[in-house]
């Protein structure tokens, strides 16, 4: 929908280009390579440097979109929903409380099937009031049918950005997407990136086709009506087989965007790094790959076999390669940055999520579950040294470890 | 019969408040003999709307394990007593939250009992009632229906009547000792309460319903789409735009094909079509759309679609243009317009005799001026009947014949 711009039509060639810039202005590239057709925003940090990086796009003729300021979070994920409805490319965002204020709409977005793209600035959760970064806030929609993926560098954003579309907006899917960066260490940190041509996107992306959902006078129809049990449990079953379909559809996407951009990972759903011969894995999601992956090169260099597996996909969640890749190993540390205070063994979400996984596996390696860098606290090289030589211990034993471990707490 | 199980066929708002204390008294009354009982409502219905069809339950059984057995499900799937508390519901039941038209007689097992508080004669009801592939008994209290507001409930004993009548039908569970009881001791404290059930207990006119007696109408039905068949997004189709009704002249709008609403109807309007002076107000403020446009300019309402508000004959400028009129007296949803091209003499014969049946014109809910209650309760606590009205004191009574 949007117009061609002289500066637009400069700036597009067949060449990447390289620039320094921050994950959300990544986020912001992406979406104006994405012709992005309405954009509500309202502020709250770190979220809020995406939306100031659309509206300098916006203003610099690179984007032609509507650009809604909300009254807060709630009419802001309304606005964007309605907009999607009536076949609009949409984008929102918000972190931690802002997040939880929008929960209304957020829950009702997934059985209306809008394929919404959000950015959730991962922020910890008032109280106290926090700036740092937890993932409990995008974790929150875990169970209502918003798919959820986590990114590590402005590069990934970027890249998770334009096949967020492409995923959410597949008819077999229509689901809204959340793409979470940590607070912070990725929406403020300015990286090199390149950023594709508006040619290669075009080649990647189709416009997005509403068919018989569309909301217009052409094709008169109610969304939403009152319903009571005797069509609930068929639209949750609709729901879940969306999402079931999702699977397919990203491993589609991320093999499109190899073979366009002859970039991107070739397992979609988690980074695998050092972890073919290694004796413990340890696995996280987001920039906490950083401390891991230089700890695990100090490990290995005194000759401690440590690898990592980075989550990028946890809706839908990666079950059977998930269990292939960490069965493996000789025991699993899950370094959670978030917690669910009175969850089993008072295990992080994530943490749970894989001893589920590992449940129907006929190997299941010993598992210690780690609490990390809550708030946004560093995660230093100590704390994963730390975390590996209980992964051992659990080894030797050869049996889980019932206690979660908090890291870097004071005590 | 271990457990007995009663549903309550009522109408929303009206008769919310009256169904709550018959299942109430149910279950109350059967436990004076030591039995177990619990009272629900279905909760998928809409007791909240003005006339909807709305069910409540009541089981008692001997033991504990037997109510359990006959409450592990979301509502009864037969009953051995379908209480019905207003005649208009025997010509079958749509709520929103069960699919098609039910016959009111469909969850009432084989020699089971319906009871219905009515005025009219078995033949006339049996015109409504469907057919059953198995006998039954017809029973009735002669009231009628006893009609009030959200909040409150007409003290007219209509509740105390069809605990006396039950005890009549299933003496095992409800004895008229206990029903007396526990109208007296618990629930009511009233003795007037107590001697209206021992009368309907004494006078209840109960008869066997042959499997050739009923309405033969083929209720409509339809299949509930399966997950897959839905349209996905929590989305239907908008019901599509009307056509003219003939040689391009006039408007008839499309319905939805798949709920018909007239069930919930207990008066319709009658209408004269000589005297219409096309002013389209009953058009604009029907809240149901349920005017289609004459080729001649005048209104006919359609009543598949009314629900029988009586919004029409409020807002209508003509004296006697629109009436409303107790459902009971109609037998069919058929256009006047027609009837009235056809014959309009025959037809404004036929209005006067709906207009003037004295018994059918009584106002089926609503009270039209103050002190209609008391005067209602002083002749029903007799004979059932109700004071006469037509129209509005006030405003526009004075212009209405009986």
């Amino acid at each position: 929908m949007a117009v061609v711009t002289p500066a637009a039509r400069a700036a597009s060639s067949e060449e990447d280009k390289e620039l320094l810039i921050s994950g959300s202005e990544a986020v912001a590239e992406a979406l104006a390579l994405a012709d992005l057709d309405v954009v509500t925003a309202y502020p709250i940090r770190p979220y809020d440097t995406v939306m100031q990086a659309i509206a300098k796009k916006i203003s610099g003729g690179q984007l032609v979109a509507e650009y809604i300021v909300a009254e807060g979070e709630h009419s802001q994920f309304e606005i964007v929903k309605h907009a999607s409805t009536v076949g609009a490319r949409v984008f929102c965002g918000s972190s931690g409380v802002g997040w939880m204020y929008a929960m209304e709409c957020l829950v009702v977005t997934p059985p209306l099937r809008v394929p919404m793209v959000c950015l959730v600035g991962n922020r910890a959760l008032d109280d106290p009031g926090a700036f740092g970064v937890e993932h409990n806030d995008a974790l929150v929609v875990r169970d209502v049918g918003w798919m959820l993926c986590w990114v590590d560098t402005a590069q990934e954003a970027l890249d998770t950005t334009l096949i967020a579309y492409r995923v959410a907006e597949d008819r077999r899917v229509f689901l809204p997407l959340a793409i979470s960066a940590d607070g912070a260490f990725l929406t403020h940190s300015q990286a090199l990136t390149m950023v594709p041509p508006k040619s290669k996107v075009d080649r990647f992306l189709p416009r997005y086709d509403r068919g018989d959902l569309l909301l217009h006078p052409d094709n008169p129809i109610t969304v939403a009506p009152q319903a009571n049990e005797d069509w609930v449990i068929e639209i949750r079953r609709q729901n879940n087989e969306a999402m079931a379909r999702a699977v397919t559809v990203i491993e589609e996407a991320y093999a499109d965007f190899r073979r366009v951009f002859g970039r991107g990972p070739e397992n979609p759903w988690f980074e695998e790094y050092m972890a073919d011969d290694a004796d413990v894995i340890l696995v996280g999601m987001g920039t906490i790959s950083l401390s891991l992956k230089v700890a695990i090169r100090e490990m290995r260099a005194k000759g401690k076999k440590v690898g990592l597996v980075r989550l990028r996909w946890f809706r839908p969640f990666p079950t059977e390669k998930l269990v292939a890749s960490l069965s493996r190993a000789k025991a699993i540390g899950i370094i959670d940055r978030d917690y669910s205070f009175g969850s089993p063994f008072g295990s992080g979400v994530v943490a749970n999520e894989i001893r589920a996984a590992l449940y129907n596996s006929d190997r299941r390696p010993p598992l210690v579950s780690f609490i990390c860098g809550l708030g946004g606290r560093e995660v230093t090289l100590e704390d994963v040294y730390k975390a590996a030589d209980m992964c051992y211990a659990a080894a030797a034993v050869g049996k889980s470890d019932s206690k979660t471990h908090w890291l870097g707490v004071r005590e | 019969m271990a457990a007995l199980i009663c549903e309550v066929v009522y109408r929303g708002i009206f008769q919310k408040n009256l169904a709550a204390r018959i299942t109430r008294g149910i279950v109350l009354s059967a436990r004076k003999s030591g039995r177990w009982g619990i009272a629900f409502g279905r909760y998928g219905d809409s007791p909240q709307r003005n006339g909807i069809p709305a069910k409540d339950f009541a089981i008692v059984a001997d033991t504990k394990e037997e109510l359990e057995q006959n409450m592990a499900r979301y509502e009864p799937k037969h009953v051995d007593v379908t209480v019905v508390v207003d005649d208009t519901l025997s010509k079958g039941v749509e709520s929103w939250a069960w699919y098609g038209l039910q016959p009111i007689n469909k969850l009432t097992v084989p020699n089971g009992t319906v009871l219905m508080t009515s005025l009219q004669s078995y033949e006339s009801l049996l015109k409504d009632i469907h057919k059953k592939d198995a006998p039954y008994k017809l029973a009735l209290i002669r009231a009628k229906a006893s009609f009030s507001g959200l909040w409150v409930y007409k003290e007219d004993h209509t509740e105390a009547r069809i605990l006396g009548a039950l005890a009549k039908i299933a003496p095992s569970f409800l004895s008229l000792d206990g029903v007396s009881a526990a109208i007296s001791e618990i629930e009511w404290g009233s003795d007037l309460k107590v001697s209206s059930a021992k009368k309907a207990y004494e006078r209840l006119e109960s008869r066997e319903i042959k499997l050739t007696e009923g309405n033969s109408e083929i209720p409509y039905s339809f299949e509930m789409p399966k997950w897959w068949e839905m349209r996905e997004g929590v989305t239907i189709p908008a019901i599509p735009v009307g056509k003219p009704k003939e040689d391009g002249k006039g408007y008839v709008p499309e319905r939805n094909p798949y709920f018909k609403k007239y069930t919930t109807r207990t008066m319709r309007p009658v209408i004269n079509f000589d005297t219409c002076v096309k002013c389209t107000l009953c058009w604009i403020q029907c809240p149901d759309s349920c005017f289609d446009v004459m080729p001649d300019g005048t209104y006919d309402a359609n009543m598949e679609a009314c629900c029988g508000c009586g919004v029409c004959e409020a807002v209508c400028p003509v004296e006697n243009c629109v009436t409303m009129v107790n459902e009971s007296v109609f037998e069919d949803n058929a256009s006047q317009w027609e009837m009235w091209r056809k014959d309009k003499q025959k037809y404004q014969t036929w209005l006067g005799e709906k207009i003037g049946d004295k018994k059918t014109t009584v106002r089926s809910h609503g009270f039209r001026f103050r002190g209609q209650y008391e005067k209602e309760l002083e002749k029903g606590f007799e004979d059932g009947g109700g004071e006469i009205t037509a129209g509005i004191p006030g405003e526009n009574a004075e212009h209405k014949k009986i």
